[in-house]
This record gives structure tokens, C-alpha cells and sequence, in this order.
């Protein structure tokens, strides 16, 4: 009952922090954002800064956790009610077991109408459950296939793989010639991260997770991507250290020029090509993931983030008035480095197509197809169930079949 | 004189304030778990109604087979960790025990590991681990043990083992210190005695000082079978129950079950069944004790 503990202390902590600030005759809101991938610490807070700046009786108390300690926050601190979270960054998967269980509120009307046509349909995705809106999208990501362009050429290879097997093909040529040890490097640590590398695969196979409501990732294009996943490692093309790697692992190796082909979000872009953080400055080629030959021309999963105000905050106004400014054109495209913005028109802007035309015409390509992973109240659950069973094939343990078969049998027993 | 109120009452009397903070901290929540264990309650911002639905999920938690895998884990790393912890322990304070110059310092510095913070302690052997720059894969390669560098925490085979080590680094010392306490009480005229009759170093260990200790001894070994039982924080930081769940332990169905699933019933069924093994564990090191001790 550690956590019991833990979520006492943090109301305890909330409570301190409120009749603190109440002594000041401003309004302060609590916000709580990921220090992983996407916008950066610094960038969030110039933001919030500007957002000061603009609203001098709005204080904004930020906090930053890791992506993996986002959900138990938002669900812990639904219990503290209005001690609790004024706005909070959420996960594409989470909406729908949010909405069923009123951790958020529905702020359909409070976005204006003529935003539905401006903004992508798959940034909508990410904030809408059954017809309703609960919250703005902020982060509009997906992996994108991230290429050493030097390696690519000392190899002869003209051009980025537009399938995968061809991105097989491509890797052996570099192995063999001795290049790189592993040209292929993933995050595919047991976590959602893999599932989002899985995701990417399958769809472009013409994979399915389910098909009326009963699981289909144990057929077709959803067992053949498992296989090919596995097949890489057996004919050591991918880096086995994958299996252990998170985004930021496979962002380091990448960098160091360790290896040709890399799967990341966005931010990877952006800090590969710093020379504080990458060998490879300079070097770094990006493309949509690619696709499979007869079936889809490029793959993509939806990987975007929202923000969204907890039905327990007492100042919904304020919280509504500073995600308006994060989400709006502006904000977006003044920090377009780490994040592209969730707007159409965007696109166009030098601003944000400066400097990273290779990203943005990628992007172009890439949002046009993401697929969504199942958007259902028990995602949490289906996504461990599943991360096992990947796992345990990538370790060799298990063949992709039966695995694939175990994993229906258990998502069968989900209550 | 005759007091007002009876020897027994006054038992009673003075023990009511102590006995009123130990239910409010330990024996309501208890309840209240016992309670939800017999329930469909989920963690919802939203009026439910709570049911009552029996042993259903005691049933569900024990026919799932990933979870019964858990708990032979959990009680794999529970033997092993307190076993190792106890051997290198007891190894450590005979050591201290000896007369040599630096005593004091060794017996000081002896504490850090234990002084370090799980979580602290989780990350560094993370980082002693990792298959890239790890020290270990490093000091092996110097050593010749291993021809190339090569991961630890990502094979299943042994990430359970890594994760162990790093669990009896950090606390041996604690049995270290309880040992050395013990080892302190152990008459020196009656080892003495057994070296004139030429009785081995072995035999006077195993015959006078661990008799002896033995006492004291159970009783860390049951506060560490315990804790380690309930493993979670070491493993969270270390491998998050990974690679394909081969560290995964019973306390992470409860966490999951809770606060990923939000099935607050059937989490604290989870949280139950780990209890009870706990108390079972308990029992067995008491029954031991009484037998070697009479009294404990």
C-alpha cells in the first residue's frame, strides 16, 4: 500500500501548495506535462512564461514527470478533486477510459467549430471518445524512419527504403560490407514503445488489432510483422541490445553512429542533428516509415498527445485559457523544432518549414496514415498482454503464433 | 490501599492510546482492503455502485497463470536474495569481529550500501549493468571471463539473478550488523575451551557462535523475507518487470491491477493473497525458531 502512501502525500503536498498561494490574490493553476520526447522542459516553460506574460492573474505551478509516471498521476490525483490537477497532458490511448470513468472534462463546446476543418483528423483523434471532445490535441507525432545519410552512400545505396523488406535488403548490404555491426536499431524494451514500433509494422502489412471487436492481431499482416521484427535479429540486422532500448536509447546509439536506420518520434530530428548531442550532425536523413510492397506505400502509428482539464479542477477557465495559448498556430510554430504543430496550415509557414523541410515533407506523408492503436476503456490492459507475448518472441522464447494466439486467449479473459 | 480500577483494566487503560493509533493506521485500512477484495469497486471519478461479488476475484487472480508464475518468482527472489544476504552477512561480521587495525572504519563504512536509497541503489546498477558501457561487461572483459560485451538486465535467462545481486549488495549489511551485535554476546571462554579440546575454526563456528546467534538472526531473516517478498521499488527502477515478465513479482499484479487497470477490487485481492503468503512465510520462520531456540 506504498502507493496508497504515496497519493496521500502528493494530496497533502496539493493542499500545502493551495493555501499557499491563496494568500496571493491571483488565481493559480496546476499543470502537469512528460520531460520525454516531444516539447522539452525549456520549452514548455518559455510557453507558460509567454502565457504569464498575457494573463498576469494566472500563475501556472508546472510539474514534469516521466511519460510512464503520466497515468497513475492523472488517476491519483482525480481523487484529490479540486486539490487535484487544473490541466494535464494525455496519451492517444487513454481517452477512452478516461471518458468512461469522468477523469476529464468534455470540453467539446468549448472548442470553437471552424478548429475541426483547420486542424488534422488524426490530432482529433487523440483527444475524442463517442462523438465527444475531452481536451485540445498539443502534440501531433508519429515514428518516423531516421537514416545515416553517410552510411546510406559509402553502402551505394541511392536512395531510403520505401518497404521493408527492402530496408532488410539495404541493412545486409551495409552489414556485410562492414560498415556498422547493426544497422537496425528499435525500442523494443517491453513497453509501449514496442507496441508503437509493432503498430507501425503491422498496419503497413494490413494488419488489424481487431476486427468487430474480436482480436485479429493473431492473423495475417499482425503475425507476419511480429515475424519480421523477430527475423531481423535472428539474421543480425537489428542491434539485440534493442529489446532493452527505450526512445532515448535508440536516439543515443543512433547519434553515435552506431547505427544506419533508426525508428523515433519527432524530437529525435531536432537533437540528432545538434552537434552537443550527435556525432552524426549534419548526417541524418528522415523519411516516413516505409511500407509493403502490393499493400501501403508508407506506415505510421499515432503516437499524438493531448491536453485536457480533470473534472475535479476548480478553476477550468484558467485551465481552458492556457491550453488555448499552447495549442494556438502561434505558440506552435514558434516551437517547432521537437513538436510540429497539430495545424493544417502550418505546414506552409517558413518558420516552421525552415531548416526542416525533410522533417515537414516526411510529416506530410506520415500523418496522412497513422493508424490508431485500439481506442478501448481496457487499452492498458490489451497493450501489457500484448507486450509480453512480443517480447517473449523477440527474446526467441516463443514462436509468433502461438504467442499471438496466447495473447487472444488472455484478451479474451479481460473483464 | 485499593486502587480504583483493577490491574487488568489498567493494562488496558495504558495500552489504549497505542492500540487506537495501530487500528487507525494498520487495522482500518486492513478492513477497508479486505473489504474492496469482495468487491467489483473500480477507480472512477464518476458515482458508482459498488457490489459485492464473493471470492470472484480471488478466483480470477489465482487462475491466471502469468500471476501464479509471479508469486513462484517473488518466492525464488525471496530465498535467494535473504539466503545470499545471510551467508555474505554473517561471512562479513565474523570478519568484523576479528581484532585488526582499521576496525572501526571497516564496520562504518560497511553501512553505506544500506544507507543508499532503493531507488538510488537501482539506478547505478542499472547503469553497472548496461551492455554498452556498462563497469561490469568492462571488469569481465579485462578479466578475460567474457569475449564480448553483452546484456544483462535484457536476457531472461538471468535478469532475475542481476537484479537479486543488486538487492543482497544492498542489503547485507543490515544482517551484517545484526550478526555482529549477536556475535558479540558469544562467550570467548567457551570457544576458547572448544580450541584446547582442538575442535576446527568450522566446528567451533557451527557448534558455539551460530547456535548462539541463531536467535537474533531469525528474527532479520523474517523482517527481510518479508520485505523482499513484497519486492517492487528495486525491480520498478531496475527492469519494470521486463524482459518478458521473467522479473516481474506478485507485488506488480497489485500495482497493475490498481492503478493501471483502476480495479480497485480486484487489486486488493491481489494485495491480500500476497499478504497471506507473507504471514505464511512468517509462521514457517517462527515454527523454525521455536524449534531451534524454545523460545522467541
Amino acid at each position: 500500500m506504498k502507493l496508497k502512501k504515496i497519493a496521500l502525500t502528493s494530496a497533502a503536498f496539493a493542499l500545502a501548495s493551495v493555501m499557499h498561494t491563496t494568500a496571493l490574490a491571483e488565481t493559480t493553476i496546476k499543470a502537469l506535462f512528460m520531460s520525454q520526447a516531444a516539447y522539452s522542459e525549456t520549452d514548455v516553460k518559455s510557453m507558460t512564461a509567454e502565457f504569464e506574460k498575457s494573463n498576469p492573474d494566472v500563475k501556472v505551478n508546472l510539474e514534469f514527470v516521466p511519460y510512464d509516471a503520466l497515468h497513475s498521476k492523472i488517476v491519483a490525483a482525480s481523487g484529490a478533486g479540486s486539490q487535484g490537477y487544473d490541466v494535464v497532458l494525455f496519451d492517444v490511448i487513454w481517452p477512452a477510459e478516461f471518458a468512461k470513468r469522468g477523469f476529464l472534462l468534455d470540453v467539446s463546446d468549448r472548442i470553437p467549430s471552424d478548429y475541426s476543418e483547420q486542424i488534422f483528423q488524426g490530432a482529433w483523434t487523440t483527444v475524442e471518445y463517442a462523438g465527444k471532445r475531452y481536451g485540445m490535441p498539443w502534440i501531433l507525432d508519429t515514428k518516423y524512419l531516421f537514416y545515416n545519410k553517410e552510411m546510406l552512400s559509402k553502402a551505394g545505396i541511392a536512395t531510403p527504403p520505401k518497404t521493408w523488406d527492402e530496408m532488410l535488403q539495404q541493412s545486409k548490404i551495409i552489414k556485410d560490407k562492414g560498415i556498422v555491426k547493426y544497422p537496425m536499431v528499435w525500442n523494443w524494451s517491453q513497453s509501449e514503445g514496442m507496441i508503437c514500433d509493432y503498430t507501425t509494422i503491422m498496419s503497413s502489412m494490413g494488419g488489424d488489432f481487431f476486427i468487430d471487436g474480436k482480436p485479429a492481431f493473431n492473423t495475417g499482416g499482425a503475425v507476419q510483422a511480429l515475424n519480421y521484427m523477430r527475423g531481423s535479429l535472428d539474421d543480425g540486422l537489428s542491434n539485440p541490445s534493442s529489446r532493452e532500448f527505450s526512445e532515448e536509447d535508440v536516439r543515443r546509439v543512433f547519434s553515435n553512429g552506431e547505427a544506419a536506420f533508426a525508428l523515433n518520434w519527432t524530437y529525435m530530428n531536432a537533437l540528432a542533428n545538434d552537434p552537443k548531442e550527435s556525432k552524426i550532425a549534419g548526417k541524418v536523413g528522415i523519411a516516413p516509415a516505409p511500407g509493403t510492397a502490393g499493400i501501403s506505400t508508407a506506415s505510421a502509428v499515432n503516437g499524438s498527445m493531448g491536453l485536457g482539464i480533470p473534472s475535479g479542477s476548480a478553476h477550468p477557465d484558467e485551465a481552458w485559457a492556457f491550453i488555448s495559448h499552447l495549442t494556438k498556430q502561434g505558440t506552435q510554430e514558434q516551437f517547432s523544432k521537437l513538436s510540429l504543430p497539430i495545424w493544417k496550415k502550418s505546414y506552409t509557414v517558413p518558420a516552421v518549414t525552415n531548416g526542416q523541410q525533410d522533417l515537414v515533407a516526411a510529416a506530410k506523408e506520415s500523418i496522412a496514415v497513422m493508424y490508431p492503436r485500439p481506442l478501448v476503456k481496457s487499452y492498458a490492459e490489451i497493450s501489457d498482454i500484448l507486450q509480453l507475448r512480443i517480447h517473449e518472441v523477440l527474446l526467441g522464447k516463443n514462436d509468433a503464433q502461438s504467442a499471438l494466439d496466447a495473447a487472444s486467449k488472455k484478451v479474451a479473459r479481460i473483464r | 490501599m485499593r486502587s480504583l480500577i483493577g490491574a487488568k483494566q489498567q493494562k488496558w487503560l495504558l495500552l489504549a492510546p497505542a492500540l487506537t493509533v495501530l487500528a487507525l493506521i494498520s487495522f482500518v485500512p486492513f478492513v477497508k482492503t479486505l473489504w474492496l477484495s469482495f468487491s467489483d469497486s473500480e477507480i472512477s471519478a464518476l458515482p458508482t455502485v459498488v457490489s459485492f461479488i464473493g471470492l470472484e476475484n480471488y478466483i480470477y487472480a489465482l487462475t491466471d497463470p502469468d500471476f501464479i508464475l509471479s508469486l513462484g518468482r517473488t518466492l525464488y527472489f525471496t530465498f535467494v536474495s535473504v539466503g545470499a544476504e545471510v551467508i555474505l552477512g554473517v561471512a562479513v561480521a565474523l570478519l568484523l569481529n576479528q581484532q585488526f587495525r582499521g576496525r572501526t572504519l571497516m564496520r562504518a563504512l560497511i553501512i553505506l550500501p544500506w544507507a543508499i536509497p532503493t531507488i538510488v541503489n537501482a539506478v547505478t546498477w542499472r547503469l553497472i549493468y548496461n551492455p554498452d558501457y556498462g563497469a561490469l561487461n568492462s571488469l569481465l572483459m579485462q578479466l578475460g571471463i567474457i569475449g564480448e560485451y553483452r546484456s544483462w538486465l535484457g536476457d531472461p535467462d538471468v535478469a532475475m539473478n542481476m537484479v537479486i545481486l543488486a538487492d543482497v549488495w544492498k542489503n547485507f549489511p543490515l544482517v551484517a550488523y545484526v550478526a555482529l551485535a549477536a556475535l558479540q554476546t558469544v562467550p570467548m571462554d567457551m570457544l576458547n575451551a572448544a580450541r584446547l579440546e582442538g575442535a576446527n575454526a568450522w566446528r567451533r563456528f557451527y557448534k558455539i557462535t551460530l547456535p548462539w546467534i541463531i536467535g537474533p538472526l531469525l528474527v532479520i531473516i523474517v523482517l527481510r523475507s518479508v520485505e523482499a517478498f513484497r519486492v517492487f521499488d528495486i525491480i520498478y527502477v531496475m527492469t519494470r518487470g521486463g524482459p518478458a515478465n521473467q522479473t516481474k513479482t506478485a507485488s506488480f499484479y497489485v500495482y497493475q491491477e490498481y492503478f493501471s487497470y483502476l480495479r480497485s477490487g480486484s487489486g486488493s485481492s491481489y494485495a491480500i493473497i500476497v499478504a497471506l503468503i507473507s504471514i505464511i512465510l512468517i509462521y514457517g520462520y517462527y515454527k523454525a525458531a521455536k524449534r531451534q531456540n524454545g523460545s522467541l
